[in-house]
């Protein structure tokens, strides 16, 4: 029992450690990197400690403290509860979608079996929907809370947004989950262990949709019309500020690291090095039996997550940096008359592939 | 419902929705220049739209009856403050054209080169802002680099990257700099390949071409009526160009084409001035190619000032230093009005002289006034988000339609 405790608090520690004070910050620091880099620029290099700049990385905690430090506001006859309340709701479902997601596989330790993920649930699929779609709640009431005309239009553009993309995300990865046969997220994974099986293979069109829903969801470069600085000031956040406004930036960097991680974990074998299976690997290490060698596969396996997760970030900056932004009808057209129908052809298939055997069932 | 009934059927008011108002600038991201609209939106569509300019108004014809003749071109600097030195040409041959008299060729050859690397910069400018309040950052950094290093050539020339000041009447401050030709060689050559990536980032982009194409299309026709001059006329199937209407300079001599649309919607417009980038790049090196050696001022103290070295040695230059500086060249008496091709359209200065040192009545046509008035034309009906492409591709410049 207090081992089940301690191994759950670990866990928990970990995901939101990693994210909160890794990945959040990180990201911000990554972004304005790697966009100098696309941009023949330098990038921020000017904060510095005692002279040591360390690349810039200083940036994110000044960052830090001068949002802390900034004048909460309150715009007069906004909806104080509501204004207060909305950042909170889009941040905590970017967090909570997290538990579900493996980063790593089962291992023996000292005759306590752990298992690398926060809540094994046998709906995780489903949960991280169900979840990211509270997330619109926030930025909804944002929105309407904010008493201004800019912030209204922005929530009304997100939530159109949110929802149509919602029901489209959905159905892209149904496909997958006949594949696998199961909506656990661990199942998933466990089914990847080798690259044949990985869902890229057979399932690179899911993948496309997905990453399209994805990042429309996340309200991103190319799909921030709810934001869309040029347009509507900054959308639903214009009458944000200090800790609140980075709470909506630090949902939208969680969510980043959260796409990547779904995407790995149903798309490219988790934490699944290729061709070399969980147990392969704890034996090359010395057995089963052995503390050392599951303590040893564990690390290598929660890297390999990492690193997956970390590509896919890049990838996921460098289509922001890239490319400009749709028009608010444009978004909704791809979504409803693009994307929903091409995810609805997919399941077709994929349910006659598997069907007839064309497309082997694991 | 019978069919009576639904032909009379009002949405609006069946309903009971309003239209929302709101202001968009003067400060709001994307009313750079300094504009302010008056929107009435029925949910994203604009159904009603007030254009209010005047916010960078300083009284520039007013301040310039209050200067003497050459005290008038660092004011034309401020027009459009992307294209200084063409409005100083502007300015400086419409006086000469008063005063009758002609700029040695090479001060003509160098007056043609400044100008078209004005142009180059605007246009990188222009087309890099539409870019950047599309979202695409990269896009945009790409265009502001190229034109950092062309007026990195400006700088060279006449010691200022925006307010460059550099003509005089009857001349010039300066000659050009040592290895200018080479520099510009060099620069093109990096400027032709940032064009490329720019190309390659925006041009067949699907998101790029749906915002842009179709959106705020004008016909030749009215664009003609509402008084459209330059890249957005031209965007709309006219072949009209100042410089080719009423070749002034040495711009009978150069060889270049003049770029023209099909539609006149944003699309056009873009891909005008991308064009017109690279034939202003061909007229800077068919110039640098024909540029004579010899003076680059009018050889006469009376209209510019003589150098240093005469007006301290000899007692007529000096007398004429004198006059110019204390009293201002005496423009003969009469009404001129003379037009250059600006970046956004015909730059015309209508300029009154009393034969005293100061002007008595000035007046600018600034290309983008006319312009600007037909934008509620243009984009009633459409999406607020329509407004912003539009805007950026019709390139309001405050500085020039406000004065």
């Amino acid at each position: 029992m207090t081992a089940a405790l301690v191994e759950t608090a670990l866990k928990i520690a970990f995901v939101f450690g990693l994210n909160l004070s890794v990945f959040a910050p990180i990201l911000g620091w990554v972004e304005r990197k790697q966009s100098a880099v696309m941009q023949d620029r330098i990038g921020a290099n000017r904060a510095d400690i005692l002279g040591f700049t360390i690349i810039g990385l200083f940036h994110t905690m000044s960052d830090t403290i001068k949002l802390v430090f900034k004048e909460d506001f309150i715009p007069r006859g906004a909806d104080r509860i509501m204004h207060t309340a909305a950042p909170a709701l889009a941040l905590i479902p970017a967090l909570v979608a997290f538990t579900v997601i493996p980063f790593g596989g089962k291992y023996m330790l000292w005759g306590h079996q752990v298992n690398l993920v926060v809540a094994d649930l046998d709906v995780g699929v489903l949960f991280v929907f169900a979840i990211s779609s509270l997330a619109a709640y926030g930025v909804v009431l944002a929105g309407w809370s904010s008493n201004n005309n800019w912030s209204f239009l922005g929530g009304l553009r997100a939530a159109a947004q949110m929802f149509s993309y919602e029901v489209a995300m959905g159905l892209t990865i149904m496909g997958l989950v006949m594949y696998y046969q199961s909506l656990s997220l661990v199942t998933i994974v466990a089914k990847q262990d080798s690259l044949l099986h990985w869902g890229i293979v057979w399932h690179w069109p899911a993948f496309i949709l997905y990453f399209t829903c994805a990042i429309a969801e996340n309200k991103r470069t190319p799909f921030d019309a709810p934001e869309a600085e040029s347009e509507l000031v900054a959308g639903y956040f214009t009458e944000y500020s200090g800790m609140k406004f980075i709470m909506f930036w630090m949902a939208e960097f969680v969510e980043v690291v959260t796409i990547a991680a779904l995407c790995v974990v149903m798309f490219f074998g988790g934490h699944h090095l290729p061709f070399i299976t969980d147990a392969g690997l704890i034996d090359a290490f010395g057995g089963t039996g052995s503390a050392i060698a599951n303590l040893l596969a564990m690390a290598i396996h929660i890297v390999t997550f990492i690193l997956k997760v970390i590509v896919l970030i890049f990838f996921q900056m460098t289509i922001r940096w890239t490319l400009p932004r749709f028009r608010y009808d444009h978004v909704m057209a791809l979504g409803w008359k693009m994307v929903l129908p091409a995810s609805l052809i997919w399941i077709f298939i994929v349910a006659v592939a598997l069907l007839t055997g064309a497309m082997p069932r694991l | 419902m019978t069919e009576q009934a639904k032909r009379n059927y009002d949405f609006h008011k069946e309903h009971h929705t309003e239209l929302l108002t709101v202001n968009m600038g003067p400060s709001h991201p994307a009313t750079h220049g300094t504009v302010k609209f008056m929107l009435a939106l029925d949910g994203e569509t604009i159904e009603n739209i007030d254009v209010e300019v005047g916010y960078l108004h300083r009284g520039f014809e007013k301040e310039c009856e209050a200067q003497m003749w050459n005290g008038v071109f660092p004011y034309t600097d401020r027009l459009d403050y992307l294209t200084s030195v063409l409005n100083n040409v502007g300015y400086a041959m419409t006086v000469e054209k008063l005063i009758g008299i002609t700029t040695p060729e090479r001060c003509q050859y160098i007056r043609v080169i400044m100008s078209e690397l004005a142009r180059i910069g605007a246009h990188y400018t222009t087309l890099a802002a539409g870019a950047l309040e599309l979202g695409a950052l990269t896009a945009f950094i790409y265009f502001v680099e190229a034109r950092e290093m062309v007026w990195d050539l400006i700088e060279a020339t006449c010691g200022a990257r925006l307010t460059h000041n550099y003509v005089r009447i009857g001349g010039l401050t300066g000659d050009l700099p040592d290895g200018f030709a080479g520099n510009v060689k060099s620069v093109f050559a990096t400027c032709r390949k940032l064009w490329l990536d720019f190309d390659k980032l925006l041009t067949k982009n699907r998101i790029f071409l749906d915002r842009m194409r179709d959106v705020a299309a004008i016909s030749a026709a009215d664009a003609k009526a509402w008084g459209f001059t330059g890249p957005c006329l031209r965007a709309a199937g006219v072949p009209y160009d100042v410089r080719r209407a009423q070749p002034y300079l040495v711009y009978d001599r150069v060889d270049f084409e003049i770029p023209i649309g099909e539609t006149g919607d944003n699309y056009d417009r873009f891909q005008v001035r991308m064009e017109e980038l690279e034939q202003s790049m061909r007229i800077v090196e068919q110039c640098l190619t024909q540029i004579p050696d010899g003076p680059i001022n009018v050889n006469n103290p009376e209209w510019r000032q003589p150098s240093k070295d005469l007006s301290s040695t000899n007692i007529e230059y000096m007398i004429h230093h004198f006059k110019t500086v204390m009293e201002g060249v005496h423009v003969p008496v009469g009404e001129v009005y003379q037009a250059v091709e600006g970046a956004n359209g015909e730059l015309g200065y209508y300029i009154v002289s009393n034969g005293s040192g100061h002007p008595v009545k000035m007046r600018v046509r600034p290309p983008c006034f006319p312009i600007t008035s037909a934008l509620p034309l243009l984009i009633k009906g459409r999406l607020i988000a329509d407004l912003i492409p539009t805007f950026d591709m019709l390139n309001l410049i405050g500085g020039e339609c406000d004065r």
